[in-house]
């Protein structure tokens, strides 16, 4: 298919009701670190940007949000013209200039601390990290801890950055700076938000 | 890409346009994730004035789809005006099913106070909020406040609470009476009763805050730690109440004082009116109930 087809398809098939449902998906993933909220394909983006990862960034990527591409989907025109499209966000030149990041191969990717981690006086303007993983039952676990887990709650989410738990224990010993995590895997979401702590899994 | 047809065709769904909703709904996600923080955010106009809730109404906005079940509350009713117009206008924007029962909400959006029936998990309560800033009436410089947040340094509240022991004997703040959110934020709790500080503690429910003129929008996730600031020698003391609900006999709730006439009569009923009614219904009566329960049939959410 020509990249001008593949970049007009594919999009929310009801923008308005389906930015609501994705929304309210990562705001419940959000709210409550290590639950996974299902989350129907509404994004049919190219490869190999996935539904899950291509839904959150038409939902909440626009012109004032600046985005960051990891090398895997820089290199796929298609999806720069999909998500310029159907978004309008601007492509950040560094990841220190981004608002969201969308990584399609989180084993490979830089270190946490290359994205903004905004200022101790704003927090809120670091940059949110879109993660794609396979999916959320296969990795490591991660037993979570923190603001929205009632005990504790364990994800276990395949293919993670390198030294993954010891770069979020610097993320959260940056709060309240800090980079906050949307896991997006096939069939849901799961986030990491700053506050979250990760106790690792001993035996 | 067609929106469903609606017969609300002049709006877009739920008022906001789609590019305010992403904004607003951006602040909220950075407002959870970082608890008692203020998230500044580009408020719009909305077609009531500021001091009406209009920061509520653009976080419900923002948040609230077609399966959303609404509740809105002014001082714990469901029939006053601000409750009355705000449960109509999204009625109108939204085509959404309201309630006045704290139980089957989703959504509820609260003007300074939390419903007496315990919230769950998944309900998301939206408080509307005058003046974010804790530390405002100490310090009027927004740069100055900010700075006092990034620091850490809530000296300057501690100064406040001990001047009222000071003049008072007891810490006199009965509303708006600061938290601060996981050992780190202090956070205005929006103007409630201090009474309903303890309800915010380890919540299931995920509150959210939203300040219209003021241009802030924040957050408790569920079971976030919300302490109120006291001292070890005057702890947090909530009010207390020396009689029950004058309808329904309720105690260890929150009571408005209702003038009778202008002889001095005055009882004390509950501020919740859905929790007043519902134990009415259950068939408990106050000293007062008698002759007036008949009149406050059960009602249905005005239009």
């Amino acid at each position: 298919m020509e990249i001008a087809t593949q970049s007009i398809e594919g999009g929310f098939a009801d923008p308005v009701f389906n930015a609501q449902t994705v929304f309210r998906a990562v705001m419940d993933a959000m709210a409550q670190p290590g639950s996974v909220q299902s989350l129907p394909a509404f994004a049919h983006p190219p490869a190999p940007l996935s539904a899950t990862a291509g839904s959150v960034a038409l939902a909440l990527c626009d012109n004032d949000t600046p985005l960051w591409l990891d090398p895997a989907l820089q290199i796929s025109a298609a999806v720069k013209s999909w998500l310029g499209f159907h978004t309008g966000a601007p492509l950040a030149n560094t990841p220190a200039d981004a608002h969201f990041a969308l990584i399609a191969a989180p084993a490979e990717m830089m270190a946490l601390d290359g994205f903004s981690q905004g200022t101790q006086d704003y927090p809120d303007r670091s940059t949110t990290l879109i993660l794609q993983v396979n999916d959320l039952t296969s990795g490591t676990p991660l037993r979570l801890e923190g603001p929205g887990i009632e005990r504790t709650a364990t994800i276990a989410p395949a293919q993670m950055p390198r030294h993954f738990v010891e770069q979020w224990k610097q993320n959260n010993q940056r709060f309240p700076r800090g980079i906050d995590i949307i896991l997006a895997a096939p069939d849901g979401i799961a986030c990491l938000p700053r506050t979250t702590r990760i106790k690792t899994m001993e035996a | 890409m067609t929106v469903q047809p609606t017969d609300i065709a002049t709006y877009n769904f739920a008022y906001l346009d789609e590019q305010t909703k992403r904004m607003i709904r951006r602040a909220i996600l950075k407002g959870i994730a970082i608890p008692g923080y203020q998230v500044p955010f580009a408020s719009r106009e909305m077609p009531m004035p500021y001091g009406w809730g209009t920061g509520g109404v653009q976080v419900t906005a923002s948040i609230i789809g077609p399966d959303d079940v609404l509740k809105v509350i002014d001082q714990g009713a469901d029939d006053t005006t601000n409750a009355v117009s705000i449960r109509a206008f999204f009625k109108k924007v939204a085509n959404v099913a309201v309630t006045t029962e704290t139980a089957k909400a989703t959504i509820i959006q609260t003007r300074h106070r939390i419903p007496e029936h315990p919230l769950i998990s998944g309900q998301v309560l939206v408080y509307q909020v005058p003046i974010p800033e804790p530390l405002r009436f100490l310090e009027p410089r927004e740069t100055e406040t900010r700075k006092m947040h990034a620091l850490e340094e809530y000296g300057l509240m501690h100064v406040k609470l001990y001047e009222d022991i000071a003049k008072h004997g007891r810490i006199a703040t009965t509303y708006a009476y600061p938290v601060k959110v996981e050992g780190r934020y202090v956070m205005d709790p929006s103007p409630t009763p201090k009474f309903d500080n303890p309800k915010m503690h380890r919540s299931p429910a995920l509150q959210l805050f939203g300040a219209g003129r003021e241009k802030r929008i924040y957050a408790l996730p569920p079971f976030t730690e919300v302490v109120s600031l006291d001292f070890e020698d005057h702890p947090f003391e909530v009010q207390t109440f020396d009689q029950p609900c004058a309808l329904c006999a309720a105690e260890n709730v929150y009571l408005d004082e209702v003038i009778l006439d202008d002889h001095g009569g005055h009882m004390f009923v509950c501020s919740d009116t859905d929790h007043c009614e519902k134990r009415r219904e259950e068939g408990h009566r106050g000293h007062l109930a008698a002759e007036t329960h008949l009149a406050l049939e059960k009602m249905e959410p005005a239009q």
